[in-house]
This record gives C-alpha cells, structure tokens and sequence, in this order.
C-alpha cells in the first residue's frame, strides 16, 4: 500500500483557488467597494470614558461643517425596534446603539457623524463634543476575581463545558507520585483582518434593507438584522461575496452595523461605514484574556492520574461570553480524575468573541505546556507521555471516536522534523549565539456538521452553477466546493461556478467551527446526486438500460453521461435537453445531519512541532522550522488546505510571541490599537514550513470523508512554541506572548 | 475606464448637495448677510465657492490613463484611487502605513498610497493592481501568486504583489532571507508568506521584470 498521506511537494499540484484571478487583479469586491449612487460615509465617535453617563453632547459644529448630513446619538436615533421588545435574551444580551446615555467600555459609540465625503466625515466626527459624568470602571482580571460568576449558560447545560464538572474524584492530583500545579496566562488576543469590519447600509422604503457587510454569515446576518429592525426576513438582503479574513470577529452582528443601518434610516440614503485600524481592536470583539489553573497528578510511570482545570475569562458588563476553553481537559487524555470550573469576570470591556480555534486554543496552551512540564519532572519524552495516556474512546461522551490518526500525527511529525535530535534536558544546545530547542503540543475540535441546499443548474453547453448562502472568509469554500462537484461528476473544474456569500442563495450555515466543507460539501454531493438521477431519467427515454443505473457509478465524461457499469448505454449529454426545448436543468440538494452523534464522538486533531532558537543575550526567539500534522480526514482541496494550516501556524507563532491587546486600567482603554503596536507576525517572522495531512476517510460525518481543518490548525501551535522554547532555555514562560523580555 | 468619466461627473453633482454657504463661518468671512447666503445657496453658488475654496486641480496618469481632477488637499491618494476613481483594488487595511494593503507605483516606487496626499503626485505616473496586467494576460507575479496560493482571504494581495514587483525590480530578491525582510511591510493576516516567497523566487528566477 503506497503513502497515503500528503505533504508539501504533493499539494503543489492541485487546482488553484477558483476566485484566484479576481483575488490577484484587484477585481475581487469586498464590502466597502461596491459602488451605489448618491453614497454617504459615517464615521463613529467612541466614549472616551469607560464607565458613567453622556450628561451632554454638543453636536451643533459638526452640523455646521461643510459637507455633514447629519449627526445621531442617542438623543435623536430612529431607533431599533427591537430594544423595545420584552422577553429578550438575557444571555446574548447585545449592546444596545444609541439607546441610553449608559457606558459600559471605552470606546463605545455614542454618535456617529454622516457626510458626503469620508474626509468631510470625518472631520466632522472630530468636532462632536461630548461631556461625561465619569463613574468608577474595572477592567483588569486579576484584580477582580472576586467578581467572577458561573456563566447563566452553565444552568441551561449542565453537561456543558462552563459548567463546574467531575468525573471521578475532585482534586485526584493531589494523590499523585508526580505534579504539576501551575497558572498560565492567554492576554486579549485581536483578530484584525486584514480588511476593516466594513458595511453599506440602504433602505428602500420603510421596509426593505440591503447590506453590502463583512459577515460569516449572509443569512445569520439577515436573520438578526429582520429581528432588531422587525422587518420580514426575505426583506433584508445582505450581500457578503468577498470578505477579507475574519478568523471569527464577523459571526454577529455588532454595534456599527446597526449604527450604519440608522444611519441610512436617518439621511434616507445609502450609508457606508467602515471601521478604523484602531476601532478594530475593541469594536468586533476578541480573544478574552484569561488565567488557567492546572493541576495535572501522574504516576512515575506517566500514567495521568487525575487533573484539575480552572479558568478564567473577560467578559463584558452586558453580555455573557463564553467558550469551551475547558472542553479539549475533558476529552484529549485517558484521565480517571477530572474536575474543571469555568468563571466569567463582568469588567468595563466590550464583549469578546470566538478568535480562531476559539477557548481550545485558550486551553490546549495551559494543558498542554503542563504536559510538557510533566514530562520534565517525569523524565520521559513528551511524545511517549502524550502516547502512554492516548485515549482509545472519547472519555467525556464514553463514544468511540468516529475517526482518530493521532498517533501518526505524533509519528510523521517526528519523522519529518527530526524529533531525534531534542535533547532531553533543556538549555544544552547551543548554536554560535542561539540556543536550540524543541517542541510538540497537540490540538483538537470538534468536527460538525449542520444543514444546508445547494441549488445546482446544469446548462446544455456543459456548464454548471451552484449556489449557496455561505461566506469565503479566505479558506477557499468556493474551490473545495468546485472540486468536490468535478469528482463527483467526473467534469472539469473550469466548468462550474459556485456562487456565494449572498442572503437571497440557498440555506448554509455561518461560516465558523469549522464545518463549511463538511455541511455545505454534503449538499454539493446530494445536488450532484440528483442532477445525475434526472440525468439518468432523462438518458431511459432513449436507452432503458439507465433506468438501472446507480448514481455513484455515473459520470458526465466529455459531452457523454456514461455509466461505468455498463458503457455501451452512454448517450450524448445534449440530447437530454432536447426534451421540453431546454436550455439549462436546475436542480437541488439539500444535506444534514444525521443521528451519527448519538453513536460516535467527532474531533479533527493536529499535532505541532517547532524548532525554537533563542538568541542568548536579547532573548529573540526565531522559529526555525515548523511542522504540523493534521488528521482531518479526506483532504477535498490539498492546496487551498495546506494553505489553511499554513495559516494556522502562522497565527499560532503570533499568538506565542507576540500579540497581546493592552488595556491601560487607569482609563480602560486599549492602548496598542494600531499595527504599529500591536504586533502580528510579518514575512520575516516566518520560516518555510512543513504541512502534513493524515489524509484517512472519517467514515460518519458526511460524504466527502472529510473533518473541519479551520479551527484546528490554530490549536497547539502556542504551547508547541512555548515548550520549544523552553527546551532551548530552561526558561517556562506561561504568560503569553513570549517576548524578550521574558527571556532575558 | 470609461466608468471612471462618468464617475466624475457624478461626483460633481453629488458635491451639489452641500447646504455649504448656509452652515459654515467662511460666510461671515465674505461679509454676506445670512438672507444673502441662503439666497447664494438657492442659486448653487456655494457649490463654486467651495471649488475656489476646498478644491485644487490634479493632473495624474493613474494606470495609462490621463485624468484632470480637483481635490481636497486633504485627500489620500488612496482614497482617491478607492472612493473617487473607483480602483478598488487598492486596499485599505490600517490608514497608517502600517500594514502595506495600499501599496502602488507612485513613477515605479513603491509606496504606502494612504501615507501620502493625492496633491502631492501632480503630474506623477501612478501603477495599480489594475494596471499590472496587460490586457487579459496577467503579469507573472499574478500568474506566480495563483500558481503558489499565495493568499487566503485575498485582501492584502494587490498590496503584496505590488510590493513584490517592486521589491526584484530594487534589486532585493537576491535571497529567501532578503525577500522575507523585503516583504516585511506587508502583513498577511491569513499567513500567506511562505507561498509568497516561492512566488517571488519563481518569478525573479523566470528574470521577469515589471
């Protein structure tokens, strides 16, 4: 049996990104470049306090500088409709624009300023004056610990992974030969895409919106826009064809989208506003920053015999964020003793979100440079460590595992970094002025699934569209669905067009937790399905052997529909329109879950491995070399995929050595908003690296084989640096980022 | 191109709907009585004052093309290219000069266009990413960025391929390690830059040239 799984030099060969050309060009539209007559900008003024009241606005200059339509604040706002609504959410209790004179965090809209130029705008935005009456504001987490709650979530779900939980005996470390108690600190993480959270907001009438936005998702947009505005859903349109990154800070609808929608309300015009660099550190949401506790015991043997995991994590003043920072403790390690606690802090912040590989990627960093510190204490390699306390079952949901590779995870990653050559004890290799070491760390996420339609129409001249409400935030949706339609029936990529990112396109969900490719690729393969049956219903008009056909075995070859159990029968695809006089078929498919989660535990793993150099005197750390396995089943797109990892690792190496968002605590305020300080990793910061993917049939989740690879390729890269780094050193830094002045 | 003419006529009577005279100070500074400036508004008025006074003449050659404008001192060249011309493909990534998104030829020298005012390139030569390509065959850092997927989402890209081309036209793709520094003005969020530096090296090995 030949290598079946895939590395670098095999994926340079597959098709291209399908919107390649318009990426390249600059023909690719993004949200705040589509063009509509007789266009207004809005421009935000933000709060410069963080807790208290507006006890004034003066908004008269900016009315009277040139070019300004109109200022609103909470004082003169249309309004939304649905604050006035009883019985509202109290979970995901949104900030609510423009409502009252209350401050929660700073920055906070409280006007924005609507002209016919940008410039015009915001100028007028500098003039707006306004005065406070300024109340006492928290925003540091380990000053406040004693505010922590249990999140209301956690009542809702007891089983859940806020929830206080045991499984075994509370606290087993304890009774343990060998231990690790240690804290680990995740500061606020950004996503800033690259593009800026961007809208255009038009009414036409009282009760028709189109938004030109930046979302994860055209109809979970359009679905929370119709509830605040209280319109019909099929009369908001959101339109989201290009969108430039997003690694989660566009899965909702957040406060300057509803402003640009009043905005277009008030001035009757269509309403473009697009965030600033700065406002895109604290207006679409972030990594929370959060502490963990971990307690892990184990036998000399390495044995684990019981963990303990707390954690700790920022939320806003009005809305509960939550995630499964805790979830990878409860499922990652044939463990008898577990027992976790997750606790929210209310402070004077806005409400974070889910960043990439969103509360795993929190928790796999403690939990797993804990591992690594018991294998120092243990003497053992990380990787028998990790290999001695491999779990056959899902030890949380008591399921087998619908598929798991992690083991050769662990051993084609070895291989390819050369994990013979670590040194058991830290800080003894050195290379001229560099110190050499390295290191692994394992990440998972769940693998989903949810429902989706593919409307498919298949033309005479041998051309396919299709169709599908999901956004391409960049990991190439459009191309794996091109290529998973091509195999199925057997045509040449150049033939299909799928189309995306449109509300008015059949149902998908939002694109996030990693599951596009395994819901919407499923209704690829039902829509092809069914174009092949009414293909094949088509073909036993002039040969009755097609009445027999089994849609797997049919292809559309050349001009031909051909089935390959019986090749005499095969009829000129063209003459299957004759009938009717038609020019095109339209067809669709629609796919969903199954029960498959009532018998099987579902979970994509990578495994990280990273040669660190550290410089000696100023405590620069360089990634040398980066290598990275992933099981995440059939792999349906290998070069839009490795990219994705690519991307993951990258990601990763900024999340271990640099990024942290700063709050100043005496104002509350996010002091490194700009790329300037805020640091994210640049082409030099970057090595070549190797992709690895397992490449095994998931059997249970959908058609294709396949596993969410997004979330995933994020997930371990921080603790994989962090322990290179200790390998080098003998230095463990477990307050992120990892930066020189850590080390020296 | 055509698209852009019409563009600037539409431009023209969307600066018609300015209540210009009737808001501003500048109207005590001509010594008009407010019945007078409301009157000098009715009568469009404000609109040529706000020419004489706001707007000055640019002559540029963006992409091959000639155009005579008047701007805003104030106006960016980048928001020239994306809000008055329409050349979306320039990016807005940070408005700082900080991540490299907007960058363009300004006569063959690549520059940060959200750092530097459209007033200041009267009679300058101006290459986008619309203009990399001639006619339908794309130049070889397009075809080389395709090729190498050199990009997720996309939006750093024309920036990145502008740098590119510039940065083998300096002289500075000698090496894997001398791209990489070269590049360094250019993020990409989606972490794209190992494929961007094969694409760089494939077309500096090709000796291709911009």
């Amino acid at each position: 049996m030949g290598k079946k799984h895939l590395e670098n030099a095999d994926m340079a060969k597959a098709i291209s990104r399908v919107d390649g050309r318009a990426k390249v060009t600059g023909a690719a539209k993004y949200a705040a470049e589509v063009q509509l007559q007789d266009l207004t900008y809005a421009v935000l003024v933000g709060s410069t306090i963080a807790q208290g009241i507006i006890t004034k606005i003066d908004t008269q200059k900016a009315e009277w500088a040139p070019g300004v339509i109109a200022v609103i604040s909470h004082l003169n706002t249309p309004g939304v409709p649905e604050y006035k609504l009883q019985n509202q959410d109290v979970i995901q209790k949104q900030l609510r624009v423009f409502d009252d004179a209350n401050i929660y965090y700073n920055g906070q809209p409280v006007a924005v300023v609507i002209a016919d130029t940008l410039e015009r705008a915001q100028y007028g935005a500098s003039l707006v004056s306004v005065t406070y009456k300024k109340e006492q504001h928290v925003s540091n987490l380990e000053d406040n610990l004693s505010r922590a709650v249990v999140p209301k979530k956690a009542k809702a779900d007891p089983r859940g992974f806020t929830s206080d939980f045991v499984r075994g005996k509370a606290g087993a470390y304890l009774d343990a030969e060998v231990q690790v108690v240690e804290e680990y600190i995740q500061p606020s993480e950004v996503h800033h895409p690259m593009e800026l959270h961007s809208i255009i907001a038009s009414w036409e009438g009282n009760d028709k919106l189109t938004l030109v936005d930046k979302t994860q998702g055209s109809q979970q947009t359009q679905a929370s826009i119709a509830k605040s505005f209280q319109l019909k859903p099929e009369n908001v349109k959101v339109v989201a064809t290009y969108v430039g990154g997003a690694f989660g800070s566009a899965l909702r609808v957040w406060p300057h989208e509803i402003v640009a929608i009043l905005a277009a309300k008030k001035v009757q015009k269509p309403v473009k506003l697009v965030l600033s660099r700065g406002q895109m550190s604290y207006m679409v949401g972030y990594r929370p920053y959060t502490l963990q506790k971990v307690s892990l015991g184990a036998s000399k043997d390495g044995k684990l015999v019981g963990i303990s995991h707390e954690s700790y994590g920022k939320t806003s003043m009005y809305e509960e964020f939550t995630e499964n920072v805790l979830q990878m403790t409860r499922m990652m390690y044939d463990v008898p003793n577990i027992d976790t606690k997750y606790r929210i802090v209310p402070l004077n912040v806005s409400t974070p979100a889910p960043m990439r590989g969103p509360g795993e990627a929190t928790g796999s960093f403690a939990l797993e440079c804990a591992m690594d510190e018991l294998s120092y204490k243990l003497n053992m390699d990380p990787i028998a460590l990790r290999l001695v306390n491999y779990a056959g079952q899902d030890p949380d949901k008591l399921l087998p595992w619908s598929s798991n590779y992690l083991k050769d995870c662990y051993r084609l990653g070895a291989e390819k970094i050369g994990w013979n050559n670590r040194k058991a004890e830290a800080g003894t290799v050195q290379e001229g002025e560099w110190k050499v070491g390295y290191g692994v760390a394992t990440g998972t996420f769940g693998a989903f699934r949810s429902a989706a339609t593919i409307k498919a129409t298949y033309k005479a001249d041998g051309t396919l569209l299709l169709q599908s409400a999901i956004a391409d935030i960049g990991p190439g949706t459009g191309t794996a669905m091109t290529s998973i339609a091509a195999e199925n029936l057997g045509i040449d990529p150049s033939l299909i067009t799928f189309q995306l990112g449109n509300s008015s396109f059949p149902k998908a969900p939002m694109q996030g937790g990693s599951n596009s490719v395994a819901t919407v690729g499923s209704a690829v393969v039902a829509a092809c399905t069914n174009l092949k049956v009414e293909l094949a219903k088509r073909a036993a008009k002039q040969k009755q052997e097609w009445n027999n056909a089994v849609p797997a075995n049919i292809q559309l070859k050349g001009n031909e529909l051909v089935n390959s159990d019986d090749t005499a029968s095969k009829v000129k695809l063209v003459s299957l329109f004759t009938e009717g006089g038609l020019t095109e078929l339209v067809i669709e498919g629609s796919a969903a879950q199954g029960d498959e989660r009532n018998k099987y535990s579902f979970y994509s793993y990578s495994v990280h491995f990273i040669e660190a150099h550290v410089h000696e005197l100023t405590g620069v750390v360089r990634i040398k070399n980066a290598v990275s396995v992933v099981d995440c089943g059939t792999i349906v797109s290998p070069k839009t995929a490795r990219s994705q990892l690519m991307g993951g690792i990258v990601g990763g190496i900024g999340m271990a050595l640099m990024e942290e968002a700063v709050i100043d605590d005496r104002t509350g305020r996010t002091i490194n908003a700009s790329f300037g300080d805020y640091h994210v990793p640049v082409n030099a910061d970057i090595p070549q690296m190797e992709m690895l993917f397992v490449n095994e049939k998931d059997p249970y989740l959908n058609p294709m084989g396949s596993k969410g690879l997004g979330e995933v390729v994020i997930i371990g890269v921080a603790p994989a640096v962090a322990n290179a780094v200790y390998n080098a050193t003998g230095k463990r830094i477990r307050h992120l980022p990892i930066t020189p002045d850590k080390l020296i | 191109m055509v698209e852009n003419k019409s563009l600037e006529e539409e431009d023209n009577q969307g600066s018609s709907r300015r209540d210009f005279l009737k808001k501003t100070s500048v109207m005590t500074a001509i010594a008009l009585t407010p019945a007078a400036a409301i009157k000098a508004s009715d009568l469009k008025l404000d609109e040529k004052l706000a020419d004489a006074l706001e707007q000055v003449p640019l002559s540029i050659d963006i992409n091959g093309q000639h155009h005579d404008l008047k701007v805003e001192p104030r106006l960016t060249l980048l928001d020239l290219l994306r809000e008055k011309l329409r050349l979306t493909g320039t990016k807005k990534g940070c408005d700082q000069g900080q991540c490299g998104a907007c960058t363009v030829h300004i006569d063959g020298v690549r520059t940060n266009s959200c750092l530097t005012l459209a007033v200041m390139h009267d009679g300058a030569r101006i290459t986008t990413i619309e203009g990399l390509a001639t006619g339908n065959q794309l130049h070889p850092m397009q075809e080389a960025f395709i090729k190498h997927d050199g990009f997720q989402c996309g939006y750093c890209t024309p920036g990145q391929i502008m740098s590119a081309v510039a940065c083998i036209n300096e002289g500075h793709a000698g090496s894997e390690k001398e791209i990489r520094e070269f590049m360094s003005g250019n993020i990409c969020r989606c972490g794209a830059y190992a494929n961007i530096v094969n694409a760089i090296q494939e077309v500096k090995a090709g000796g291709s040239r911009a």
